[in-house]
């Protein structure tokens, strides 16, 4: 499979299995803090001293491994199912920050839903800590206490009725934390940034700006000592000034408790602001996957590569015109033979699979999926050729 | 003579707590072939400055100063002479085309009605009008008779355009005309409109919050902040090299894929806009600027010369205009 991959140096070979016992770190560690509060509730989080924060020794905090999520429903004619996730490997390592971009439609709120187990997949499994996620209420309970989600729309995630207080506090009375439920509260709030929390306790949502509605969200995930944060879209519906504040705030939470985030945006520049890896998702398929500074620096498949020219490019003098793929994302009831791509692909429209020798293989031969700890890696048969 | 020149504009918001001004004295130009981008926060006054270039406002808006479109005052004209601007001279492209189109009427009977009310022709020469309307923003012409729910989201978006150009208008004002598109059809719906400002010799007025938008689009660039102009000048250097602090901050926001200097780092400005009814005084911007000094809590400077053709206004620059002088 590796011949049809193209595999960066930084290889890293698959972590131990699913039974692997988390190892044992030094004190230093970023992970120390998480390991830590995974073990006994909850210790004072550990002070991470570098970046990256994550330890790829230990087993991945959540994976999905083969994942398909297949939708049926009327007004689908029978043979044309939507395929949102259509064979997905993917990693979340303790305390590292994943992007996972692409166009919408593209399957990754269906990829995120199903982690957080809000989807039952088709096929494939989704793993916490090496173990396959099982669907009983109550193994979901615990679980979801574990991963926590985090909405696009702050304003839409709260309720209007509810006080800052009663919003965090929700979380921990579900769940029946121990300790004093006002400490809790007040903890998850500071280190969400909302300082003094006693001051925030009794305001409601219509009195707060964009950017604290969403660390009250935040603080909301955080009073439950979650390991891992979904985030999709976190910023994607504030104000451009705000959108740093709370991105440097998730950097933050990742260093200093080792929290891991899978955050889903189309927002590539997001990717480059805070992630540690990138996943280029394309029609229910990961396309390429890497480090960020290889994917985005360095991209190898023609979408990502049109996807980046396309991207807001900062305010320097844009040099070169951009890619524009023909159409929209075609959709995922009806999948292309061969590389899914092909029908939009400019390497192909340009010729330049064809003088490789590879236009016959992507009209028809489809890709492998690409392994989950796979470095710099994508799913194209013109980098597989070159 | 500009084809759009606002002279101190100021609107004004009347509500039962009080007036709220949300626009503050703003003076800009728009040329033919021109684009002009709006950039700033929500809040900052730059749909209310669209909206009253139009008069779309409330009835109990206040509005002062001039809106010139080809030298005639918009503000002064009568029911009549305003119905004949709208569409025919200016048009606008709103944010939800998801919203603004009637879901149940196909669409090539909604961008024939302003032709019909507009001029004098009939229904068979406007239904041809549309057909090259669809032809011109990227659409097979046999589509122009499928209902809204028949397209997709950049289709919809680039109907709104088209409908925009029903009347050929000489000036078009777009209020984040791409905010709800994927990135990829955002790309093409800002090619189309590039296109068409080049071919068409049109105004155009780009509004958004985001700066890549912009920074692609548009020839010049207006950046705002609570109802006021603190920065104007060719886009490029508006967004590439600021002389306004929260111009700045505004660019900083919006990373470089690539540059070192945004990895790991992402840029935020603490605080939040003012609200109008309770602007700071001196420099509104100043609770929020990193290089506030003293005086700026008093002192609001107009703006102020950079280099020619670029303005700022910030005592910094005017400290340097002065130290020139």
């Amino acid at each position: 499979m590796s011949d049809d991959l193209r595999t960066a140096p930084g290889h890293q070979e698959t972590p131990a299995g699913p039974q692997a016992v988390p190892a044992v770190v030094p004190p230093v560690s970023p992970l120390a803090g998480a390991a830590a509060a995974d073990e006994a509730d909850v210790g004072e989080p550990a002070i991470a001293t570098q970046r990256p924060g994550a330890n790829r020794a230990g087993p991945p905090v959540v994976e999905v491994r083969r994942l398909d999520v297949t939708f049926t429903g009327r007004g689908l004619r029978r043979g044309q199912d939507a395929h949102a996730v259509d064979g997905v490997d993917l990693q979340v390592m303790p305390g590292e920050i994943v992007a996972l971009a692409g166009e919408s439609g593209c399957g990754k709120t269906t990829l995120a839903r199903t982690l957080l187990g809000l989807e039952k997949p088709t096929a494939g499994e989704v793993a916490y800590q090496g173990s396959p996620l099982r669907y009983s209420s109550r193994a979901l309970k615990a679980y979801r206490r574990k991963v926590q989600l985090v909405l696009q729309d702050p304003t839409g995630a709260l309720n209007p009725r509810q006080s800052v207080y009663e919003a965090v506090a929700e979380g921990i009375r579900i769940h029946k934390l121990r300790g004093n439920e006002e400490e809790l509260v007040a903890r998850a709030l500071s280190l969400a940034g909302l300082r003094p929390p006693e001051r925030f306790f009794l305001r409601y949502p219509h009195e707060l700006s964009g950017g604290q509605r969403q660390r009250v969200v935040i603080a909301g995930a955080l009073a439950l000592e979650p390991s891992v944060i979904v985030a999709d879209e976190p910023v994607s519906s504030l104000d451009a000034s705000v959108r740093g504040e709370i991105l440097a705030l998730l950097l933050k939470l990742r260093d200093e408790m080792g929290l891991s985030v899978l955050v889903v945006t189309h927002d590539l520049g997001l990717a480059w602001n805070i992630a540690d890896r990138i996943a280029v998702m394309y029609l229910g398929r990961i396309v390429e996957v890497g480090p960020t500074e290889d994917v985005l620096a360095n991209p190898s498949h023609p979408y990502t590569k049109a996807l980046l020219s396309v991207a807001g490019e900062g305010m320097a003098a844009r040099t070169t015109r951009p890619v524009l793929l023909k159409g929209e994302p075609p959709d995922s009831t009806r999948i292309p033979d061969g590389c899914r791509f092909h029908p939009r692909c400019p390497a192909l429209a340009s010729g330049a699979a064809e003088a490789a020798g590879v236009a016959g293989a992507c009209r028809s031969t489809d890709l492998p999926i690409i392994p989950a700890a796979a470095g710099h890696a994508a799913a194209c048969h013109l980098v597989s050729a070159s | 003579m500009s084809l759009l020149e606002t002279k101190d504009l100021w609107v004004t918001y009347r509500t039962s707590e009080g007036d709220m001004p949300a626009v503050r004295g703003v003076s800009l130009t728009v040329d033919s072939g021109q684009t002009l981008g709006v950039a700033g926060e929500s809040g900052c006054g730059k749909s209310t400055l669209i909206a009253a270039v139009l008069r779309l406002l409330p009835k109990s808006t206040k509005v002062t100063g001039q809106v010139l479109l080809d030298g005639e005052d918009i503000l002064t004209m009568n029911w009549r002479e305003l119905r004949a601007v709208r569409w025919a001279q200016a048009s606008i492209v709103f944010q939800g085309c998801m919203s603004s189109l009637n879901p149940v009427q196909r669409v090539s009977k909604q961008i024939a009605e302003p032709i019909l009310l507009h001029e004098k022709i009939g229904e068979k020469k406007a239904m041809a009008r549309v057909g090259e309307l669809f032809e011109q923003v990227g659409i097979p012409a046999s589509r122009m008779h499928n209902y809204p729910h028949q397209f997709s989201g950049g289709q919809k978006q680039r109907i709104m355009v088209a409908m925009a150009l029903a009347c050929k208008p000489r000036l078009i004002l777009a209020d984040e005309p791409t905010t709800a598109l994927d990135v990829m059809v955002q790309a093409q719906v800002l090619m189309l409109m590039s296109d068409l400002v080049r071919d068409l010799e049109l105004g155009l007025i780009l509004i958004s919050h985001d700066l890549s938008v912009l920074g692609q689009t548009c020839n010049r660039a207006a950046v705002m902040y609570a109802g006021k102009i603190v920065e104007e000048g060719p886009s490029a250097v508006v967004f590439g090299a600021p002389a306004h602090p929260y111009s700045s901050a505004l660019a900083a926001a919006f990373p470089t894929i690539g540059d070192q200097r945004f990895r790991y780092a992402p840029s935020g400005l603490g605080g939040d806009p003012p609200h109008p009814d309770d602007l700071p005084s001196g420099c509104t911007f100043h609770p929020r600027c990193p290089v506030a000094r003293e005086e700026c809590s008093t002192v609001d400077v107009e703006l102020w010369p950079v280099d020619s053709g670029h303005r700022a206004a910030c005592v910094l620059v005017r400290d340097q205009e002065r130290a020139l002088a």
